[in-house]
């Protein structure tokens, strides 16, 4: 485990820089993380992205299917790599502080 | 993806004479994008796993317990008492080297230890040292090695650099599994606290919510839901899809992968086109809601465990039989250990197909069977209305997951399906399909980012029996049975082979499938367009 640190924001990630502790997160942890993936200025889209993946995330403790955040979120997943190149998983769940899925995806 | 991100032409570059080292003497060097990060301590306790502790493989010094080689040392004598198989593949190999390029990251790597042979004289080395004479008396001349940490680094590293695939074993003289020796190696590794990550979560997972990826009911649920309706936005049918439905004929149990990832969620809606077209009386369920069993990737216990829930299921929901979906592994442990294991199922029925009387005999003991199995019975007796201009959008090949291939022997149903659903279908060569099959090279758990360069290199032979078939016929679509190859392949073939999709083989059954009461059809289940199906029913038909 190691400790990322952005400005005022000190979290526990794990070893792709997933946070460890996802009740930490706040919009100012998301800003945070988003410089990892190369994103410094995280647009009305993205918090839009953001936003969809932790209620769902908060609801049901996981990420939606990538199909129903595509359709729900009016995004093509080549929109979604547009916002997050590192994609759905790596990047965006990242940023909305979710935990890294696991098994045959 | 890898941190040193190589180029195609420059992964290619294989390095292949031998190092200045001689093998006995042990070493290994860790080097980023070739291996998997460890488990967390946290997982390892959840699964009541033994000496659990903070570290990652290029640590200089492991947390190894201070009676390490004493673990060791018990864990194989037990192991030979236990498994006649393991003491057999310890003593009969004469190292003759048939095996030794038949190995997709040998191929793709160029390094000695990852030909089979070689990578089992790791451990075959200690086993002559502590349990043969000639070993004990002779030591080093007689193949012996003297336990060390490095050796047990140099386990770690290898038997993590093998998928379990089983290619070698087509091609061994004498039969050894290659397969069950890593599978030993690794439960070795296990008793130290010595585990990946992408393996012991999901085990974790699957014994807390139901299944590898930690879906939880209200999540499975909610997924198969979303799955329905937009089934519905594309066919105009509302089907269902029944979950803990007692009293069910039958129990489907798919990978969870299949209602959470792209592209196996095709697949998923092709199950539920199928299902309901049928009327088949079957149920999912939110306890066994997981096919894949990523205990095989760990030890003997843990396939045990896992497995043991689908029985459980089944006698609770009071099903007949089971159908199990489009997955990888999980037919080994169906085929080779559940009825060992978990059975005999007797409170079950032997499957008969309600549609067409068939009788499963083979599965008369498991009482369960592979969906392909069940489709292909179907399309026989013609209880399928199929139109498979649906599908002429694709030119496709198909790819023998290892496990459904080798360990199974299907290798007709899904290229009979294939061939009554497609009218483009063209197969690669024969020496890289059915037993001989190449693997994605990211099974048995190791389709990780942080490993990727190995999974390129491993997946090299893969890529390129699919980049000839390609060029040869312009194929642009490999499909395939096995839901850690739909997580893996798509990666894969951008790499080595861009323009190239992967999909499920019930994803096209569900595309051909033609429903009483669809409406007009002009997309795939993806969305997209079908070839030479306009707007107007068809009316439009045009090549383009």
């Amino acid at each position: 485990m190691a400790i990322f640190e952005h400005g005022a924001v000190k979290i526990e990630v794990d070893e792709d820089g997933f946070m460890q502790e996802p009740e930490q997160w706040n919009e100012a942890v998301a800003k945070a993380l988003a410089t990892t993936e190369g994103v410094d200025n995280l647009t009305d889209e993205h918090w839009k992205l953001v936003h969809y993946l932790r209620e769902y995330y908060l609801k049901f403790g996981i990420a939606p299917m990538i199909r129903k955040l595509c359709k729900e979120t009016g995004f093509p997943l080549k929109k979604v790599y547009e916002l997050f190149p590192s994609g759905p998983a790596k990047g965006a769940c990242k940023v909305a502080g979710l935990a890294k899925p696991t098994g045959c995806v | 993806m890898a941190e040193k991100k190589l180029k195609p032409e420059e992964l290619v570059q294989i390095e292949l004479s031998p190092p200045a080292r001689e093998w006995m003497d042990p070493s290994v060097n860790f080097r980023k994008g070739t291996w998997n990060y460890a488990a967390v301590p946290d997982t390892l306790d959840y699964l009541g796993l033994p000496n659990a502790g903070k570290w990652s493989p290029p640590d200089e010094e492991w947390p190894l317990p201070d009676n390490w080689q004493e673990i060791i040392h018990n864990g194989i004598k037990e192991r030979l008492e236990k498994y006649r198989s393991f003491k057999v593949f310890m003593d009969i190999c004469v190292r003759c080297g048939a095996c030794a390029d038949k190995c997709h990251f040998f191929i793709g790597s160029g390094d000695p230890k990852n030909m089979p042979v070689l990578r089992a004289e790791l451990l075959r080395s200690i086993y002559r040292n502590d349990f043969t004479m000639a070993g004990k008396v002779l030591g080093k001349i007689a193949g012996g090695r003297k336990l060390s940490k490095q050796i047990i680094k140099e386990w770690f590293y290898y038997f993590f650099q093998c998928t379990e695939c089983r290619r070698c074993s087509v091609f061994c003289p004498y039969g050894i599994d290659t397969a069950e020796i890593t599978m030993i190696g690794r439960e070795l590794l296990s008793l130290l606290g010595l585990g990946i990550e992408w393996v012991c979560t999901p085990l974790a997972n699957c014994f807390r919510t139901g299944n590898h990826l930690g879906i939880q009911p209200h999540g499975f649920k909610d997924s198969l839901e979303f799955a329905v309706d937009e089934l519905e936005e594309i066919t105009g049918i509302r089907v269902n899809a029944p979950i803990n439905k007692k009293g069910a004929e039958i129990l489907f149990v798919a990978p969870s992968a299949d209602y959470f990832a792209s592209p196996h969620y095709y697949t998923l809606l092709g199950y539920l086109a199928l299902f309901h077209e049928l009327g088949l009386d079957y149920t999912w369920s939110s306890y066994a809601s997981e096919g894949g069993n990523f205990g095989l990737f760990h030890s003997h216990e843990m396939i045990k465990r896992l497995n043991s829930k689908i029985y459980m299921e089944a006698r609770r929901l009071g099903v007949k039989w089971i159908i199990g979906g489009e997955c990888g592994h999980m037919w080994r442990v169906l085929n080779q250990y559940m009825d060992t294991m978990n059975g005999p199922a007797d409170f079950l029925e032997v499957p008969v197909s309600p549609y067409t009387g068939t009788k499963f005999e083979h599965a008369a003991s498991t009482k369960m069977i592979h969906i392909s199995e069940f489709t292909a019975d179907l399309i026989k007796h013609n209880k399928l209305n199929l139109d498979p201009r649906r599908n002429d959008h694709w030119v496709a090949t198909y790819h023998d997951s290892c496990n459904p291939a080798r360990s199974m022997g299907l290798l007709e149903e899904p290229r009979f399906i294939i061939k009554n659903v497609a009218n483009n279908f063209h197969e690669m060569p024969e020496n890289t399909i059915r037993e001989q099959t190449f693997c994605c090279g990211s099974g048995a758990g190791l389709g990780t980012d942080e490993n990727m360069e190995m999974r390129l290199r491993g997946g090299l032979p893969r890529a390129n029996a699919v980049n000839y078939v390609k060029d040869k016929f312009g194929v642009n679509v490999l499909l395939c049975m096995c839901a850690i190859d739909k997580a893996t392949l798509p990666p894969l073939l951008e790499y080595w082979v861009p323009g190239v999709e992967v999909a499920g083989v019930h994803e096209l059954v569900g595309n051909a499938l033609v429903m009483k009461g669809e409406r007009p059809r002009t997309t795939d289940l993806r969305g997209e367009p079908m070839k030479g199906f306009g707007d107007a029913a068809g009316e439009e038909a045009q090549d383009v």
